[in-house]
């Protein structure tokens, strides 16, 4: 028993305790994974663009939309924007995660080069199991989450096309696990102002904006009224 | 597009991605404390952000064409359910996903 409770804080731990939480993206980032990787080679690139892609880039929406900016005439400025607009939702992320994140050290420029939204979403929800190095546990759920989605990759370019089981819908699981994660989160805090927030200022400017263009006005909306709110939205949290 | 242009357009892709990932710890890094706002901030945002993204997966849903959008709320309705019930994370995201697959490939 001794034995054991000294090696907690290890890797081994840290890996045993992140797995469960990185099951729903394994079964997502696979098969998304491979449906890029698939798609890549039906547009005529060879496997090792989707591989190599999909190890820099990390993250699926600019992914897709990267391929038909390879398929397009040579646009760097551009591309540099339209990728900047579609990933301008990380700065989200960062700005959630600079305390989570502080003491991580050496794995910390991992930590954040990985930080898609599925990483995101877990590290920064997730109670982090008793015992276990927190650096560690991010970092297993951050590499998991980067290799299923590069095996994903690799897989759907060089044996897409020969296996084709029907798993129309899948994809939802993705959809499934971020409204588990609103739902836990709703369930445990005290004043639901934040989760409303985003939900509303979403859910208006897909309305007004469409799906193709929603998500900076969304940023800015929910960034504003979190600020005009700052009372109501911490209470009686802040010190 | 030549080869080089290519290797251009992703390394593009990939430098915009790594700076909307970096560039909040860049600006607030060091020693010093964050200011009160970006801390206030650092606290409130998760919740909304977990909304916008739950949202966003959604994007894609039509409530005026068919299937208007009804597995997808039938298949939200049973992960609410079933994690309100249980708890479990992993259960309640394999129900929703199991229901969705089956309505989608047989019903709608």
């Amino acid at each position: 028993m001794t034995d054991k409770n000294f090696k907690r804080d290890g890797w081994k731990f840290a890996f045993k305790s992140a797995f469960p939480h990185t099951l729903p993206i394994l079964a997502g980032f696979l098969f998304l994974g491979m449906s890029y990787g698939f798609y890549m080679r039906t547009q005529g690139f060879s496997a090792l663009f989707p591989i190599i892609m999909s190890v820099v880039i990390f993250g699926g929406s600019l992914e897709f939309v990267t391929v038909s900016m390879l398929l397009s005439p040579f646009a760097p400025v551009t591309t540099f924007f339209m990728a900047l607009v579609i990933q301008a939702r990380h700065l989200f992320y960062g700005v959630s995660m600079l305390d989570k994140y502080k003491g991580a050290k050496k794995l910390k420029p991992y930590l954040i080069f990985g930080m898609c939204d599925e990483s995101f979403s877990i590290n920064c929800s997730v109670k982090i199991p008793e015992g276990a190095d927190k650096n560690k546990f991010y970092f297993c759920v951050t590499a998991l989450n980067h290799f299923y989605w590069v095996a994903g990759a690799a897989l759907g370019a060089l044996i897409g096309g020969l296996v084709s089981f029907n798993t129309e819908g899948i994809e939802f699981v993705m959809t499934a696990m971020f409204v588990v994660i609103f739902l836990e989160n709703w369930l445990k805090e005290k004043r639901h102002v934040s989760s409303l927030i985003g939900v509303l200022s979403s859910v208006l400017c897909l309305v007004i904006f469409g799906k193709d263009h929603f998500l900076i006005p969304a940023m800015v909306v929910i960034a504003c009224l979190l600020s005009l709110f700052r009372k109501p939205v911490c209470g009686g949290d802040e010190e | 597009m030549t080869l080089t242009e290519q290797i251009i357009t992703i390394g593009l892709c990939s430098i915009a991605t790594m700076l909307t990932r970096f560039l909040p710890f860049f600006v607030f890094s060091g020693k010093r404390e964050l200011p009160g706002f970006v801390q206030y901030m650092g606290k409130a945002l998760p919740p909304a952000v977990f909304g916008m993204l739950a949202v966003y997966c959604l994007k894609g849903v039509s409530v005026l064409r068919f299937s208007y959008g009804i597995p997808e709320l039938i298949a939200i309705a049973v992960v609410i359910l079933i994690h309100l019930w249980k708890r479990q994370m992993l259960l309640s995201i394999a129900a929703g996903t199991a229901v969705y697959m089956a309505l989608i490939q047989t019903v709608f």
